[in-house]
């Protein structure tokens, strides 16, 4: 009855192009946030977490928006290729008259959308997009998310001093998030005196390639530790998978990498082999504070006890709290310089653990600790925190790499 | 004039064709119309502009002259990637220029793809050009300092059209921009399919063999049309450059070849009309479904282009044609 009341829809949404009415006036103190999100696609699973996140704060949590009411009107990014994004912001803010845009998935859609919100002058708050310099696009873009600098850094000087690592090789996707990955950790390592002895780019992030003869490589070359970035998502287990069965871990290499590898959506399907395995991250749905305790059991109670948040789901989750702040703080009234005053140096207690804006580069400010998979009680594959590198803000632009220093 | 030929002289065969019927001036009305009424915004309109420009220049290939292509993608591609680069890399902001250059650089790459492409036919010719559109778009990525690779092409900034009409965020100027370059590209077309050698292309369409048979320099007149093709999509994908000012690699894709190709079949393929009627509907239908069921619209659309697949085999202008019998000076 669902998929036939879904088609009737369907078909009935098709008429409505020529009879569409006009946009009616709105009521003072209606928020409206435009949402721009992968809805579709294989990388729905991604706009889901999101938009969970953001949904699940808002019901939670009606009393943070002091009163006001807000209105999420979503629209689907698609593709990772910037212009449908790009369209679809074009007319949030022409038709809708959004007052803040929230959501970008992959970097091109943020990159791409960054010119609008000058021009419409309408704040932009990234829920994921990781790639270090988005913010300096636009003075309208906050980052509540992370980048790949946050994890790769950290985790370069973490092998090196902790790990003891003194060399290692480097596996990534070949695309702008590995290539920033690569360059985030080699930055992090090497300034800790290791050394990189191979840098092997493995395939593109559509499909999951055979991994073995990369790794094959790097087991020949016999460093101490593997850093592998790979997209979340599948590719991942198959990186795991790989890892064990060339038998990597007994010739004495130690696999690290971001925690995108142990995504906690994908954890239960890597088994033995993922145990022990070591990664840097700022979010796991295993933290035990008491902000992460009350999100995971509200996200099981609203999503089903199988269901488990990730870290896409906090950046929701966060963007949406300091979408009610800036709200609170403007008492309704909100205009994009007093929203994006609200942001700047905004502080939050988020599941992730206590987080800020940096008032300069609006980028996130957030602590990154070191994972290690274990074996529950029960069976369950879980994360336990190691160390914590506190508050880390973006290295790429504390250290002004390449364009993070323009 | 002053000779007056009998009726079945062929001069008259193809003048009567080349004469305007009063139902072409329908979808000219239709979207000046838009403009003053706006019940799609403008920036949808611009969007459905620039997918008839792509959808007119496979009708071209397809339509009249039979190749069959899963690459066309390639020549919107180069379009865009050539408007965007000048810009991005040379300065070279001048709207109109930029457009030239563009659909030039597309047309030199399918005057060579098409010179050895065209050589094949059948499946072959199915699998060269999916080939060549995949390996458009992992040039693209591979030479990432000039493209952008992934990330796309920023820092394209477009000049005001003759200084005055910029590009503005309800893109006012550039529907007008759009729709006098689709204008002049289907004048181009008309003339084409309407003369001696489109009347050649739909022979070659019909029966290779027997243009052969009969002396007709097939592979030179496949080649020609096909750059032609080619010119005419990398329009389309240098106004799609100017009007989003970003590329990325999307401009290449598979899923941009397949879906002009549904959308010139979803329309009605050799009749040119066609690609408009099928513009207009798919991008109306993929909009509102995204927008009214942001996770489920795929499935609506695929149901609707099933039905059209199962109920208009010649696309909705076939279809209307063999209903109504106006559109009655089709390509046979």
């Amino acid at each position: 009855m669902f998929l036939k009341a879904q088609l009737f829809a369907g078909l009935m949404a098709v008429t409505l192009p020529f009879v569409a009415a006009p946009v009616p006036a709105q009521a003072s103190n209606e928020v409206k946030i435009g949402v721009v999100l992968t809805y579709s696609g294989g990388a729905a699973q991604f706009g889901e977490q999101i938009d969970r996140g953001m949904a699940l704060y808002m019901e939670t949590n009606p009393e943070a928006f002091g009163g006001h009411s807000v209105t999420l009107i979503k629209r689907d990014s698609k593709r990772p290729g910037g212009d449908i994004a790009k369209n679809a912001v074009q007319e949030l803010i022409t038709e809708e008259d959004v007052d803040i845009l929230a959501g970008f998935v992959f970097s091109p859609n943020a990159m791409a959308s960054a010119p609008l919100a000058t021009q419409g002058e309408v704040p932009m708050i990234i829920m994921n997009a990781g790639t270090a310099w988005i913010p300096s696009l636009s003075p309208y873009i906050a980052r509540v998310s992370f980048t790949m600098w946050h994890a790769g850094y950290p985790l370069g000087q973490y092998a090196a001093n902790t790990l003891g690592c003194q060399t290692a090789a480097v596996g990534y996707t070949d695309y702008p998030p590995g290539k920033d990955s690569r360059n985030a950790f080699q930055t992090g390592f090497e300034s800790a005196g290791g050394s990189l002895i191979d840098d092997i780019p493995m395939g593109g992030p559509r499909e999951v390639p055979d991994f073995t003869p990369f790794f094959q490589r790097v087991k020949d070359a016999a460093p101490d530790c593997f850093y592998v970035f790979v997209p979340a998502g599948n590719h991942a287990t198959a990186v795991i998978k790989t890892f064990a069965s060339l038998g990597m871990a007994d010739a004495g290499i130690r696999l690290i990498g971001p925690g995108d590898i142990t995504q906690d959506t994908k954890l239960q399907d890597m088994g033995d082999d993922a145990v022990g395995l070591i990664t840097m991250h700022h979010y796991a749905a295993d933290y035990q504070n008491p902000e992460n305790q009350a999100f995971v059991a509200a996200w099981k109670a609203a999503y089903g006890e199988d269901s488990t948040p990730d870290f896409m789901a906090v950046g929701g989750w966060d963007g949406m709290a300091a979408i009610a702040s800036a709200i609170v703080a403007q008492d309704g009234d909100v205009t994009a310089e007093g929203t994006m005053a609200a942001l700047r140096g905004w502080e939050f207690d988020s599941p992730r653990g206590h987080i800020m804006i940096d008032p300069e580069t609006r980028d996130i400010v957030m602590d990154s600790n070191v994972h290690e998979v274990v074996r529950r009680d029960d069976g369950r594959l879980g994360i336990d925190v190691l160390a914590t590198v506190p508050q880390v803000a973006d290295p790429c632009k504390a250290l002004a790499i390449g364009r993070c220093g323009e | 004039m002053a000779n007056r030929a009998s009726p079945g002289d062929p001069v008259v065969f193809l003048r009567d064709r080349t004469r305007w019927q009063w139902p072409e001036a329908l979808p000219w009305i239709l979207a000046v119309a838009i403009f003053f009424l706006q019940p799609i915004t403008l920036n949808l309109g611009v969007q459905i502009l620039i997918t008839i420009i792509f959808a007119l220049s496979l009708d071209l290939i397809l339509g009249y002259g039979g190749v069959v292509t899963l690459g066309h993608a390639a020549y919107f591609g180069t379009g865009a990637y050539a408007t965007g680069m000048l810009s991005a890399h040379l300065g070279w902001n001048e709207p109109i220029s930029g457009l030239l250059a563009g659909a030039s650089a597309a047309g030199i790459v399918g005057f060579v793809t098409g010179w050895v492409l065209l050589r094949y036919h059948g499946l072959a010719l199915l699998m060269l050009t999916l080939a060549l559109g995949i390996m458009m778009s992992e040039f693209a990525n591979v030479t990432e300092a000039w493209t952008g690779g992934f990330d796309g092409l920023s820092g394209i900034s477009i000049d005001p059209i003759f200084g005055i009409f910029e590009n503005d965020l309800w893109r006012r100027n550039y529907y007008w921009y759009s729709l006098i370059v689709l204008f002049l590209v289907f004048l181009a077309c008309r003339r084409i399919v309407h003369s001696a050698f489109g009347r050649s292309l739909v022979g070659i369409r019909e029966n290779t063999q027997r243009m052969r048979a009969i002396g007709s320099p097939v592979h030179l007149r496949l080649v020609t049309i096909y750059t032609i093709s080619a010119f005419m999509a990398g329009t389309a994908g240098a106004l799609y450059a100017q009007v989003n000012a970003y590329v990325t690699l999307d401009v290449l894709s598979f899923a941009r070849s397949g879906t002009v190709l549904i959308v010139l079949v979803l329309g009605g393929t050799g009749r040119l009309y066609g690609a408009f009627i099928g513009a207009f509907l798919y991008i109306l239908i993929e909009d509102e479904l995204a927008k009214e069921y942001p996770a489920y619209w795929e499935l609506g659309l695929g149901f609707i282009l099933v039905l059209a697949a199962l109920f208009f085999r010649t696309g909705i202008l076939g279809a209307l044609e063999s209903a109504t019998g106006l559109f009655r000076r089709r390509a046979p």
